[in-house]
């Protein structure tokens, strides 16, 4: 079935220059292995349209049932340079716990 | 062991939380984080102006206000708030904090000689774009090295009760204090990672304590009185995060990972001055209580380099918004900027960019914002950037009158036209750790 991101996950973002980065962490330790099998650096570039305008990079990090990803050219030149009203990616996590993952009813 | 605690994540963050962490609970020592990315050029500016100014000006009065605390308790403060003068920084602390020891650390500033650094070969071009530094000379405003937490530690075996930094990498302020009470090495760079971990989790206040936390936000006791984080460093590099007892805000190991991956990169080369930090190998226990330890870090040895961070002239900018209501208030928000665009296209002005966002329906989140049907109200928010100041200015003038000359029942015009802003861009770079000498002075 169909359920959005924030089911299993919580997310924090920020900025370094014009690239924002999410942590997404798994609720509970059996969430991680969906996690690395359902959010992909392809899926979260789509997920996030014309606002990112780079790559996007995924790392993971087992030990801490958790995965960053770095979107690159995602704030619009960042910092001062930026036009947009969050020029920090400082909500970018929370836009991206609106993806929709697939998920078998044991693993929620 | 010693406990370290982080009472300001930037300047402007909540002034009361240095005086109730020193007021509320034991603490060895308090560390104060004062300086973002372009911080450095308004204070150049500041200097400029006024040789005995240039570094962050609410420093000095806090110290003041807690001065007599920080002698009954033991406390010893660690601060970047020297800006670009750290020494009048220092002096102003003195003045009004008599009793208490100083001590500056020097040589992060190198303004002065970025044309001898240019012309001996050090390009330092920029980290994302890779252009050289000599494209932007005559822009640069400030030039400042971060500095890595060995000569904070050497200010601290002056006995100084208050170290003032300029530049230096956040967490190197935490890390200081546990070089110079273990006695750690610049070779043990397992221990120095677990100690830059440590100030990571620490280094933007409240954001390990429950603040800006998504986790289970709503049920998160006492933000009003958050307690501000602190880290129980023992001589192995082993810590444990927490608060003072009694306060509000949580520590968890979920509000904890969520200030671990905050604006990092690749977390195997989590790269600071005095080492890099491997955050696949922390372990982390929730201990219950507000408390959460953390073991086994291990990382690598220092760069050869050391980042700068530069600021530099960019161009201008103005943003300005007109709101529109129910019906129809994105199609009117978004006639309006058509016409704006149809104007500014007529009077032949050029930018760099020009930005468009509907508040509301997707400003912050894109094509991911869920959908809004009809709003209430809509804010059209327009923004220019530039090389021209004069085009950003006129373009100010061109959102009022659509209150009269556009799609019905805009409002929200009271602030009047929006203001022409500098940009005052940062550029990162590299240098080679050689070339920059620090001493450390204490301020009588």
């Amino acid at each position: 079935m169909k359920v959005p991101l924030s089911r299993i996950a919580h997310t924090r973002s920020g900025d370094k220059g014009d690239l924002s980065n999410i942590g997404v962490i798994a609720r509970a330790e059996k969430h991680y292995a969906v996690l690395v099998r359902e959010v992909t650096a392809e899926r979260v570039k789509a997920h996030f349209g014309e606002l990112v305008k780079g790559r996007v990079e995924r790392f993971e990090l087992p030990n801490l049932g958790a995965l960053n990803f770095l979107l690159h050219e995602a704030l619009d030149g960042g910092g001062t340079i930026s036009l947009r009203t969050d020029a920090q990616g400082k909500t970018h996590g929370a836009a991206l716990l609106a993806m929709e993952i697939e998920i078998e009813e044991g693993e929620l | 062991m010693i406990r370290i605690a982080n009472g300001q994540g930037f300047w402007g963050d909540w002034l009361e939380a240095p005086v109730r962490l020193v007021e509320q609970g034991p603490l060895d020592y308090l560390m104060l984080d004062y300086l973002a990315e372009v911080t450095m050029s308004i204070l150049q500016k500041q200097k400029a102006a006024d040789p005995a100014l240039g570094y962050a000006r609410d420093f000095p009065p806090l110290v003041a206000r807690i001065a007599k605390l920080l002698r009954e308790r033991h406390v010893r403060v660690l601060a970047n708030a020297g800006g670009v003068n750290p020494i009048a920084c220092a002096k102003e602390v003195r003045r009004l904090a008599p009793a208490l020891k100083v001590a500056v650390v020097l040589g992060d500033d190198i303004l002065d000689s970025l044309d001898s650094l240019l012309a001996a070969g050090h390009e330092m071009r920029n980290m994302d774009t890779g252009e050289p530094l000599s494209t932007i000379r005559e822009e640069i405003q400030s030039a400042n090295a971060y500095l890595g937490a060995f000569p904070i530690a050497e200010a601290l075996a002056t006995g100084a009760d208050v170290v003032i930094t300029g530049r230096c990498t956040d967490s190197a302020l935490a890390v200081a204090p546990m070089i110079h009470e273990f006695g750690w090495k610049e070779a043990d760079y397992n221990l120095l990672a677990a100690g830059t971990i440590a100030g990571h989790v620490i280094e933007c206040g409240a954001q390990s304590t429950g603040g800006n936390s998504q986790v289970d936000w709503q049920t998160i006791p006492d933000m009003a009185n958050i307690g501000f984080p602190i880290i129980e460093v023992e001589p192995d590099g082993t810590f444990t995060v927490t608060k003072h007892h009694g306060t509000g805000g949580r520590v968890t190991a979920a509000v904890v990972k969520e200030q671990l991956l905050y604006e990092i990169g690749d977390p195997r080369q989590y790269t600071m001055a005095d080492c890099f930090a491997d955050f696949t190998t922390i372990r982390l226990t929730d201990e219950g209580h507000d408390r959460v330890g953390f073991s086994g870090i291990r990382g690598g040895p220092r760069p050869p380099t050391l980042k700068v961070s530069i600021s530099y002239h960019y161009g201008w900018k103005a943003v300005g918004t007109l709101v529109f209501t129910w019906p129809q208030a994105l199609e009117k928000a978004q006639a309006a900027d058509r016409i704006v665009r149809t104007h500014l296209d007529q009077l032949g002005l050029q930018f760099e960019r020009i930005h468009t966002e509907y508040f509301g329906v997707n400003a912050c989140l894109g094509a991911a914002a869920p959908p809004v049907g009809d709003p209430a109200e809509v804010e059209l928010r327009i923004g220019v950037r530039g090389a021209d100041r004069k085009a950003a200015d006129r373009f100010t003038r061109e959102l009022i009158p659509l209150v009269l000359n556009g799609p019905p029942g805009a409002t929200g015009y009271g602030e009047g036209r929006p203001k022409v802003r500098e940009i005052v861009a940062y550029w990162p770079a590299l240098i080679p750790r050689e070339t920059i000498r620090t001493r450390v002075e204490v301020v009588e």
